[in-house]
């Protein structure tokens, strides 16, 4: 459909106006007036992308080579980003943030395609499993943070490490050991945001021809060749883009480590790159420090976005 | 797609299933399931609930008691006053339906701009608009508080005000996606009778796309509304003053100075409007998430 729309246009008006147009002026002046109603229908949106997206991807170019001092702003070169790289935290918020993105994919990327995978073959309970599942999302993030953070308790008071201690497992300081704190935030933030996943993936288990399983089981393949040879490579694209959606996302990390762990943590093993951009930017008023860690982000993220859809399978 | 979707086989065949044997193996397996994550994912909502429902004295007690001995409703009262959580609720909805209306209207402008008008360049304006997907939403969020305090040209100071949420809501470009997709669908002879009849774009937009796209608009409607909702950093920065914070924020920035009970109350008060929003919906929700992931 979009293709017929594009054909009767496609005569640019701009082309047709050689000689074509000239004869019927009233045509002309028609295409003039569509092009400014279908200007005028895009203007608000347009200005707000202006104003709120396009300038700021500038700006922060330009800001993070500045430096405003009492109002005067000067152009300081590489500065900002000498400065940034020297903050005490510098390497380790990257390294957080980088080792919590890691654990994220194990535990956030790996356990929604297994869980959706079983909830798939279930005959029963699916609607009821589904909305279970996505429940948590809803939740506004400061409200499920701040149940972990009770259940996190480290004493024994808290329900994890009763848990833990009724079943004879060893316990936990959570958020307040220097070993367990990434840990302890990657489980809630999976606890969060699995369900988005889990629904997603069960809609492409959905789209697999059932005849696939068929023949594969025809040729004595077992479940778990099932699953490696038919349902992994049938889902290989959604996998792959949730991968690369869930790497930019959690190197986007803040408020986990914000709510669950007063921001930095224990020994500023919470510190994430967002959490460090934020303390630059409104607690040493050093905004355009903040710029220069975001582009150093912006560039980290859409490089490895590039490098990744490079490598990752083309749709056939 | 329809024709397998009655009996889509699986993994494992249904006829397998249907065997003495498998059937009691399989009931087993559903029930476990159903257990373990109704205890996974309902099992902290209980404990939150309950939390909330015990005096500071037992919620500090060694070991926790699973069901509150003496439950009572003052954290809740506490929290609401404490928190001053009506006032949170109300900006957040205030916030969230201002931002769907300026989606809406202006979104939904530009699609049908991209999608049936298609002025000159237009393709080149939306292309601009798709890029903006691939920078991360909190790589801009400095040049973005800049540009909010003081709007370029206009020097319009919008910190402290609902505008600061409004506005920079426009720019979601996934919407703006999604619905030139669904306006190309619609075919434009419908459009050309239309204007036959001597409607104009408006008249056009208004009786024959909108009412066609009402569930696109849905999808769009409760994913704006949620997003908002979630907010964290962003209204954390444009809405500095205690009476603006939304919920999220609020019970963020109240949480120093209040004991642990009466702020599980607040955290469990403050989930309530989104679990009811949650189970009015849930349809909507669920089929909608797959609308824009997949049938690209």
């Amino acid at each position: 459909m979009a293709a017929t729309t594009a054909v009767s246009t496609a005569p640019a008006p701009g082309r047709a106006g050689s000689g074509h147009a000239l004869r019927r002026g009233g045509s002309l002046s028609r295409k003039v007036r569509n092009n400014l109603t279908g200007y005028l229908f895009m203007l608000g949106a347009v200005l707000c992308f202006a104003f709120f997206s396009w300038y700021p991807m500038v700006r922060e170019f330009i800001m993070s080579f500045q430096r405003t001092r009492r109002g005067v702003t000067t152009w300081v070169g590489w500065d900002n980003y000498i400065r940034v790289w020297h903050d005490p935290a510098f390497a380790t918020a990257w390294k957080n943030t980088a080792y919590f993105s890691l654990l994220a994919l194990v535990f956030g990327y790996v356990l929604p395609f297994f869980i959706a995978v079983l909830l798939n073959e279930l005959r029963h309970a699916q609607s009821y499993l589904r909305a279970l599942v996505y429940l948590p999302v809803m939740l506004p993030p400061a409200s499920a943070l701040f149940l972990f953070a009770y259940a996190y308790q480290p004493d024994n008071s808290g329900i994890f490490n009763f848990i833990l201690h009724s079943l004879h497992l060893p316990t936990s300081q959570w958020v307040q050991s220097t070993a367990m704190t990434m840990p302890s935030l990657v489980i809630a933030s999976t606890w969060m945001n699995m369900g988005g996943a889990i629904l997603i993936y069960l809609a492409a288990l959905q789209n697999i021809p059932g005849e696939l399983y068929e023949a594969s089981e025809l040729d004595g393949a077992g479940l778990l060749r099932r699953i490696w040879h038919v349902t992994v490579p049938q889902t290989r694209l959604i996998l792959s883009l949730m991968f690369l959606l869930q790497v930019v996302a959690t190197m986007q990390l803040f408020i986990e480590p914000l709510i669950l762990a007063g921001g930095d943590g224990v020994e500023d093993h919470a510190t994430s790159i967002v959490y460090l951009m934020y303390q630059h930017a409104f607690k040493e008023q050093d905004l355009n420090g903040a710029a220069a860690l975001g582009v150093m982000l912006l560039v980290v993220l859409i490089g490895f976005s590039a490098v990744y859809a490079r490598l990752s399978p083309r749709e056939d | 797609m329809a024709s397998n979707e009655t009996a889509t086989r699986t993994l494992i065949a249904t006829a397998r299933l249907n065997r003495p044997a498998a059937r009691r193996i399989y009931w087993a397996i559903v029930i476990v399931v159903v257990i373990v994550f109704s205890l996974a994912f309902l099992g902290p909502l209980y404990w939150m609930v309950t939390g909330g429902l015990k005096s500071a004295h037992e919620i500090a007690q060694i070991p926790p008691t699973l069901f509150p001995k003496h439950p009572g409703l003052e954290n809740y009262s506490d929290a609401w006053a404490q928190l001053s959580l009506g006032r949170l609720i109300l900006n957040t909805l205030y916030y969230a339906l201002g931002a769907l209306a300026f989606q809406l209207v202006l979104d939904i402008g530009a699609a049908f701009a991209f999608s049936k008008l298609r002025p000159l360049f237009g393709n080149i304006v939306l292309g601009m608009m798709l890029a903006t997907l691939m920078i991360p939403s909190t790589v801009l969020i400095i040049p973005q508080y800049v540009t909010v305090i003081d709007l370029p040209i206009f020097h319009w100071h919008m910190l402290d005000s609902p505008w600061a949420i409004w506005l920079p809501a426009v720019t979601n470009a996934f919407n703006i996606f999604l619905l030139k997709r669904f306006f190309d669908s619609i075919p434009s002879d419908l459009l050309a009778a239309a204007a036959i009849d001597g409607a104009g774009p408006l008249r056009q937009l208004w009786s024959i796309i909108l009412p066609m796209s009402r569930p696109i608009i849905g999808v769009i409607s409760i994913f704006s509304v949620t997003a908002v909702w979630k907010d964290f950093l962003w209204p954390l920065l444009v809405e500095p003053s205690p009476e603006n914070r939304t919920v999220n924020v609020g019970l963020y920035a109240f949480s120093q100075g209040i004991t642990q009970n009466v702020l599980v109350a607040g955290a469990v008060i403050a989930a309530l409007p989104t679990i009811a929003f949650f189970l009015v919906f849930q349809r909507n929700i669920m089929s909608g998430l797959t609308t824009g992931s997949l049938k690209g």
